[in-house]
């Protein structure tokens, strides 16, 4: 069986966002980028499914500007075999990148897409579920625990009430929680030996998609700032302001 | 405009997500609702009465009884046909259906909103609530999930919708329901609880933790959250993690105990009414959205606390 693991290329998620002065989005230069940590999740799952002797290929694909190449080289120093990059300099909606990931699909006849379950820049949580619709296949979404069980797979999710376990006919889509894995890290050498694993190029027009955006973003504002509070001396001044919200007797 | 909100249930009432998720619907248009499950009859009555509603279609059908996106998006798609927007509450069920809804439509989903600016424009959180983005749709129809935290709950009685079955479209065969471990919590449900009492990393495990936080949230009848580091080291279950990837809460007091306040949890509670912070480090980040700070051991200043509420 083939896996792919879509990956993007995000803020870092210990970077605290900025917004630019002008309201037109988040400033991004000169901002250290990462893959996506649900993305990392995701190829790490692929990597252990092969390690497990589940999958043969893992390719790993990412939709976004050159750069996006340096990610798909840590997928593959993770230990994916082949990485696709489809080209985009404007930015691509969720609906656009699963229109691609189908367009690879039909190419590649993965039995498994594992993407991660949000990204931390949009925050959308959508793509997997969308390939999953277009493509007409089961979906196993936010994944803590993912076993292959013959021409099926068994996902455990996780979900407000706790957890659910739902069976998916393969091929079948799933996007990773937190609690799926904890990622590895790429060794030196396996970072010099991704250097020449393959790296195909291409762009959304080859895979017949429109990226033209269905939401334009008219402004993007700082949140409310919280002003900062008093400190107490001690836990009876604490009980006290407690007592006059009327929460303590 | 007309809109169709999708019911969460448990096949005798309405969860309080789906609330505020009318409410969200409402400032857009008519609110029809669509309850979709087996033996959903009495959940279907309950939704009727839901304040401002007009029909409530009812799909009664095995194959929604566990609400698997792969049966229920077909259903919820064919009847978009006659809306011009719909709404899901941002619940973990919600985030699952919306977007194979959205995909089917060829729609864009805007996600988790905020406020409604406009018939197409909506207020919805990036990077972790740290920016808030302004968009405008250019689909014909809107898929929408709503955050229950931006807006006030519709009133569960008032209402006079007329429930009609719909007939369902069965089992898309491609998947099943196993089983699941619900857990039993007597406390209030955290992104209900007016008060909510969370952990982080510091309570050292499992035990520690129901030793210190539990006592002090049932004095407060609160609820009991926790950081995801408190849920990676298994002090307690998935569905107790609040922030950017957890619950989105915003109770009247949040009471953080022993977390470090990182961009990701602070995504999770930060328009909670009033914050209070007990960390030792006083230049933890948390002091800086806490209305009240105690900096000092949690490990004698929460028994204390307890014992003298
Ligand atoms: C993709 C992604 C998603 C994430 N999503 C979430 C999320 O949804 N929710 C979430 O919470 N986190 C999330 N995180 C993790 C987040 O970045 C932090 O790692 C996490 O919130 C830290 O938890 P903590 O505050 O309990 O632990 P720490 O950061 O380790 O903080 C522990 C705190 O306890 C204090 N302390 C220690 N001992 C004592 C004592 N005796 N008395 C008093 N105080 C004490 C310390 O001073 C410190 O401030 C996410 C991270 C990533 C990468």
């Amino acid at each position: 069986m083939k896996i792919l693991v879509p990956v993007k290329r995000v803020i870092d998620y210990n970077v605290k966002p900025r917004v630019k002065a002008d309201g037109t989005g988040v400033d991004l230069s000169n901002v250290k980028m990462s893959m996506n940590p649900f993305d990392e999740i995701a190829v790490e799952e692929a990597i252990r499914l092969k390690e497990a002797g589940k999958a043969e290929e893992i390719v790993a694909i990412s939709v976004g500007p050159a750069k996006a190449q340096e990610t798909l080289r840590t997928a593959l120093a993770m230990g994916a075999d082949r990485a696709i990059l489809v080209e985009s300099d404007a930015e691509v909606e969720p609906l656009a990148v699963a229109k691609i990931l189908k367009g690879i699909v039909a190419e590649e006849n993965p039995g498994l897409v594992i993407l991660g379950k949000q990204a931390i820049d949009d925050d959308s949580n959508q793509t997997g579920q969308m390939l999953a619709a277009l493509l007409g296949r089961p979906q196993g979404t936010f994944a803590s625990k993912v076993e292959i069980d013959g021409d099926a797979v068994s996902v455990t999710r996780e979900v407000d009430g706790g957890l659910e376990t739902v069976k998916l006919t393969l091929p079948a889509i799933v996007t990773t929680d937190l609690r799926l894995n904890e990622p590895r890290y790429a060794s030196l050498p396996n970072i010099m030996k991704a250097k020449k694993k393959p790296l195909d190029t291409k762009g959304p027009a080859d895979y017949g998609v429109d990226i033209a955006p269905r939401l334009k973003t008219l402004k993007v504002a700082e949140p409310a700032v919280r002003q900062a509070g008093i400190k107490v001396p001690d836990v009876d001044t604490l009980v006290n302001k407690l007592k006059d919200m009327g929460i303590a007797n | 405009m007309k809109t169709l909100v999708w019911v969460e249930h448990d096949n005798a009432s309405v969860k309080d997500a789906t609330l505020s998720a009318v409410t969200a619907a409402a400032k857009l248009g008519d609110v029809d609702l669509l309850v979709a499950g087996q033996g959903a009859a009495a959940a279907a009555d309950a939704a009727a009465q839901i304040a401002g509603v007009g029909k409530v279609l009812l799909a009664d059908d095995a194959a929604y009884a566990n609400a698997l996106a792969e049966n229920v998006a077909p259903l919820i798609a064919g009847l978009a046909e006659g809306y011009d927007a719909v709404l899901f509450p941002a619940t973990t069920t919600g985030k699952n259906v919306a977007p194979r809804v959205a995909a089917l439509l060829d729609v864009m989903q805007i996600s988790d909103i905020l406020s409604v600016e406009g018939p197409k424009t909506f207020t919805r959180p990036i990077y972790a609530g740290n920016a808030i983005a302004t968009v405008e749709s250019s689909d014909a129809k809107l898929v929408i999930t709503v955050r229950g935290t931006a807006f006030e709950k519709a009133a569960t009685s008032g209402g006079s919708g007329t429930v009609e079955a719909v007939s369902g479209t069965g089992d898309a065969g491609l998947s099943s329901f196993v089983g699941a471990e619900l857990a039993k919590n007597e406390r209030p449900e955290l992104t209900s609880a007016k008060i909510i009492v969370s952990g982080g990393r510091a309570l050292k495990d499992g035990d520690t933790f129901q030793q210190l936080i539990f006592p002090l949230a049932d004095k407060l009848h609160a609820a009991v959250g926790a950081s995801r580091a408190a849920v990676d080291a298994g002090y307690v279950p998935n569905d107790y993690q609040v922030g950017q990837t957890g619950k989105i809460v915003a109770p009247e007091i949040y009471i953080a105990v022993g977390i470090s306040g990182a961009i990701q949890h602070l995504a999770g509670m930060k328009d909670s009414k009033t914050i209070i912070a007990i960390n030792k480090d006083e230049d933890a980040p948390i002091f800086q959205v806490a209305d009240i700070g105690l900096v000092g051991d949690l490990f004698t200043v929460v028994p204390e606390l307890t014992s003298k509420l």
